[in-house]
């Protein structure tokens, strides 16, 4: 029998405020514990939350950026439940009146992971639809010793939102694909980092399976707080073997939360005991409703860049890239600056585009987020080949040392003597040189083959180490075999 | 006339003309408290050496310059305990002042000590307090009302020249109305809660108890205003509530009865006494109408639902985890949770925890939560159609005078029908002020509430201050000890 899955994501954004969502502490990552609390975060009595309007504004942005429907009012409700690391032992959150409702994440094929690319799937062009994106405050951290256990509050308090997805994911690649492209539109927006290691973005997984060709969906566990597109999934892979595995033994999938442990590369159950969840959600009456319309929305319309698809096929038309090319480039909205300001001043636009991204790319390293040169000197590069001043491997040679030296491409040809050697006396010198160590292939070219022209030419190459302009060589080589008559 | 028995008016008077320094006022003031207060206990914390030295750098030009204060045990003060009479809070400290004590300490007031109070302010009686009785000033075996009853206690034994107290269903008034002082619970957003434990955010509201009506509204307008730190507290404009309080003429003026506040079991003197009362506006020039509030029969079961459900959340910080006293043997955290809430929290509270919790789950909470907040909007418009007609109303604050201690608190559904004429003003989210309108036979305080519409105190404290000037009212000194129980 085979097995279908369907899944839907629940993920959670820190998002790029200055302070917390309800008090004036900053925000920072790996700052000491408890060291960035105030009354309101840590719930003191009498404490009182007052909301950040840029945490409302960025998930407004957010929600106009993926097409969602945006509440004209909204309002906070507090979820009651008992967790050490949650202050008040209620997390303000939004219920049933979410800032934003609805809207899409459309996946392209260069989202999905590099092996399954090809895959006809991954050229599909699905859309996957969001129910709703809300904003509530994010909890504190435990950290468990031998003996005692100690809570870290400094997190408590940062805004999150948090974007559901409809189940209309339907394999792990496709997960991987929305992550991806949810992270990129996120980073383009300015809204989060999404820098998954430190946290700032964190997302549970449902899943369950059926037997192609039935109706009904089986019983849907959930895996917790994983931490990286790719565990994700990982994760999903292993759960709907889980699943199918489970059922083709004839066994149950019972509702159960789980949590994924990387190293061993297994789900597991996360608690033994079942707890009746139960949040009594209620309007925090601390907190007055949101009105939207105005100056909130206004705000965030302003904050809304240009976005992926739309840089895609600008960058496509206005440059000639292909879509591949152009699907690279927007892939990382700095990048795609970066290529525009070095277009700007090439004669040869693809050239550029294809230095960034097969030779530039190829050899950058993945912790650096800036490119360190200036853009000037992919232009630089790229017209020296187009005015038959470099060939193209001593080019792609270049941007190495470009990156390496940090120095300018003209000043590499000078320093280490590269360049193409065009100067007419000193070809016409080698040339001659050339012919008078070849008898043999100057009399195969006499008697007719043509293409014994080639040996001579080699040996130009060799002797000039590749420099001299190939193109030079060969109509003086035959002028000059054409001469001796 | 000794100095405790001023009023906070003459004692600015006499301040500022260096009369009187702000060291002999708080001097003055704690002997007297040395003397009454292992008669009353209203206090459970106090701070002499604090109060010195602040005495003796305060600038008396100030609104409050040098004027000693009580504070509820419900707001925070940096350094001091803020237990909120429970012994789930033992051993904290605040580590920051409430609003308004950043306001009262730029206003030049000395703060003197924290009053007792019913835990976590839910009750009618200051009996739920783990930190022992309060007793009523004019008659030791009758309690002083609650939750503010330590607040009310004090400033009616003069062992406080004023005092805050916090309000959630008449918990300033129906003690003010006890023991025989003026009490004010101002509109809901007029006085910043940043700071005040909550116990019904949507409906506590921290006032002033006074001697008079004219030191109520110094008080208020020191306390007011817009505070970015209170999300519903509102940017309206703090009138001079001291300097308006003379400009109000009765004549032309409508003032309300509502009928659904003269309902039998009414107690016969304090019945008598209101109707004196009115009679003495109608004298004073004022048109009586009788009115009606049709939604009033509903507004302590509204209030009940509500008010616990936001308890129920507002409590769930208690739990040991980062102050306050923690259970010592447990199995693992659920048992944690459990036994240190078990061992910290009074029945009151935890009678309203479950009740609360209780009308929020699953199942009941459109029954009930939805269903309360459908009704406080029913008893809001109730007032605000009555207000077209009207200035303010005119009502008893309590349907009897201070109980005896123990009569009421077997039995919480009596005890719930203490606030019986308080409740329905803090739904509505608008301003009451209670003041002393007379005695019953056994000697005990009867008390007039003034309701008005939001954002109208001064219309309230005008007609009060009318009142009390043209009866020419007096603090009163009670008796205090006829009748100590041994
Ligand atoms: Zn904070």
């Amino acid at each position: 029998m085979e097995y279908e899955a369907i899944i839907g994501l629940e993920v959670h954004v820190q998002l790029k405020t200055q302070t917390k969502l309800f008090c004036g502490c900053p925000i920072e990552y790996g700052a000491l514990p408890n060291s960035r609390v105030c009354p309101i975060c840590l719930g003191l009595p009498g404490a009182l939350p007052s909301p950040n309007k840029q945490a409302i504004i960025l998930t407004i942005q957010t929600g106009l950026m993926l097409g969602s429907e945006i509440a004209s009012r909204g309002k906070f409700d507090r979820k009651n439940y008992f967790y050490p690391d949650m202050p008040k032992n209620y997390q303000i959150s939004q219920y049933d009146q979410p800032l934003c409702k609805g809207g899409a994440v459309q996946l392209y094929p260069l989202a999905f992971p590099k092996d399954a690319q090809k895959d006809p799937q991954a050229q599909s062009r699905k859309k996957i639809r969001l129910v709703r994106i809300h904003l509530e405050e994010d909890v504190g951290k435990s950290f468990h010793f031998e003996d005692y256990s100690g809570i870290d509050f400094n997190r408590a308090g940062t805004p999150l939102m948090e974007i559901v997805s409809e189940a209309d994911i339907r394999s792990p690649e496709e997960a991987f694909a929305y992550l991806t492209a949810l992270r990129q539109i996120l980073r383009y927006g300015n809204v989060s980092d999404c820098d998954m290691e430190k946290g700032q973005l964190r997302c549970d997984v449902n899943v369950s399976v059926k037997p192609i060709g039935e109706e009904k969906w089986g019983t849907k566990c959930e895996i917790k707080n994983l931490n990286s597109i790719s565990a994700v999934r990982k994760a999903l892979k292993y759960e709907i073997q889980r699943q199918i595995h489970t059922l083709q033994l004839g066994g149950e999938i019972s509702q159960e939360t789980l949590r994924w442990d990387d190293l061993k590369g297994q789900t597991f159950p996360m608690r033994t005991k079942e707890y009746a969840h139960d949040y009594r959600y209620f309007p925090d009456p601390d907190l007055l409703t949101i009105l939207t319309e105005g100056e909130l929305i206004e705000e965030a319309q302003k904050r809304i860049p240009e976005l992926p698809e739309e840089k895609k096929q600008r960058l496509s038309q206005s440059y000639g890239l292909t879509e591949y090319q152009a699907s690279v480039l927007a892939a990382d909205p700095q990048l795609a600056d970066y290529f525009e300001k070095a277009a700007a001043q090439s004669a040869n636009k693809v050239s550029v585009a294809n230095f960034l991204i097969n030779d530039y790319l190829a050899v950058a390293s993945e912790s650096e987020t800036t490119i360190p040169i200036p853009p000037e000197y992919f232009s630089e590069l790229s017209n020296l080949v187009d005015q038959g001043k470099l060939h193209m491997k001593q080019a792609k040679e270049i941007v190495k040392l470009m990156v390496t030296e940090k120095k300018s491409p003209t000043l590499i040809v000078q320093e280490k003597g590269l360049g193409q050697i065009t100067s007419l006396d000193t070809l016409d010198a080698i040339c001659q040189e050339a012919i008078e160590a070849n008898p043999k292939s100057v009399a195969d070219y006499r008697s007719g083959k043509t293409a014994a022209i080639n040996a001579i030419k080699g040996y130009v190459m060799k002797k000039t180490k590749g420099q001299a302009n190939p193109q030079i060589v060969h109509e003086l080589l035959e002028k000059k075999l054409n001469a001796l008559g | 006339m000794n100095l405790f028995e001023y009023t906070i008016s003459e004692l600015r008077r006499l301040l500022r003309r260096k009369e009187l320094s702000p060291t002999e006022v708080t001097e003055a003031l704690f002997s007297r408290i040395a003397e009454v207060e292992p008669k009353i206990n209203a206090y459970n914390y106090l701070n002499h050496e604090r109060a010195i030295e602040r005495a003796k750098t305060v600038h008396v030009d100030l609104p409050l310059g040098g004027i000693p204060i009580a504070i509820k045990d419900n707001i925070n003060v940096r350094a001091e305990p803020c237990r909120c009479a429970s012994k789930i809070l033992e051993g904290y400290l605040a580590p920051y002042n409430a609003t308004v004590i950043e306001k009262l300490t730029k206003a030049g007031a000395i703060l003197v000590g924290r009053t007792n109070m019913d835990e976590f302010a839910m009750g009618s009686s200051t009996e739920n307090s783990a930190t022992g009785l309060t007793k009523n000033p004019w008659d030791l075996q009758r309690v002083p009302g609650g939750s503010s009853g330590g607040s009310a206690a004090a400033v009616a034994s003069h062992e406080a020249f004023c005092a805050l107290g916090s309000d959630t269903g008449g918990s300033i008034r129906q003690p003010a109305s006890f023991c025989g002082c003026v009490g004010l619970k101002p509109t809901y957003g007029r006085v910043s809660r940043y700071g005040l434990t909550a116990f019904a955010s949507s409906l506590d509201q921290i006032g002033p108890l006074t001697k008079t009506v004219e030191d109520a509204a110094l008080l208020l307008e020191v306390i007011s205003g817009f505070d970015p730190n209170d999300n519903t507290s509102e940017k309206m404009p703090v009138p001079r509530f001291s300097e308006l309080l003379e400009t109000l003429s009765l004549k032309n003026m409508v003032l309300g009865v509502p009928k659904e506040y003269f309902i039998e079991g009414i107690d016969g003197e304090v019945r008598e006494a209101i109707n004196k009362a009115i009679a003495h506006f109608e004298s004073l020039g004022a048109k009586i109408e009788e009115v009606s509030l049709p939604h009033t029969p509903y507004a302590v079961a509204t209030y009940y639902i509500l008010a616990t459900a936001e308890a129920s959340a507002n409590l769930a910080r208690f739990d040991g985890i980062r102050y306050g006293r923690r259970a010592k043997h447990y199995e693992d955290l659920l048992d944690y949770y459990g036994k240190t809430r078990d061992e910290g929290f009074g029945s009151e509270v935890k009678r309203r925890i479950l009740l609360g919790t209780y009308v929020l789950s699953s199942g009941y909470y459109d029954a009930y939560y939805l269903r309360a907040l459908k009704v406080k909007e029913k008893i809001k418009q109730d007032f605000s159609s009555v207000f077209k007609k009207c200035q303010a109303l005119l009502t008893p604050t309590s349907p009897f005078c201070a109980f005896r201690i123990g009569e009421k608190s077997n039995d919480p559904l009596q005890m719930y029908l203490a606030d019986i004429f308080t409740i329905a003003v803090n739904l509505a989210g608008i301003c009451g002020l209670s003041i002393p309108c007379g005695q019953s036979t056994e000697g005990l305080p009867i008390g007039l509430q003034i309701i008005g519409p939001a954002w109208k105190e001064e219309v309230i404290l005008a007609i009060g201050h009318l009142y009390q000037k043209s009866t020419g009212w007096k603090p009163p000194i009670p008796p205090l000890g006829k009748n100590v129980i041994e």
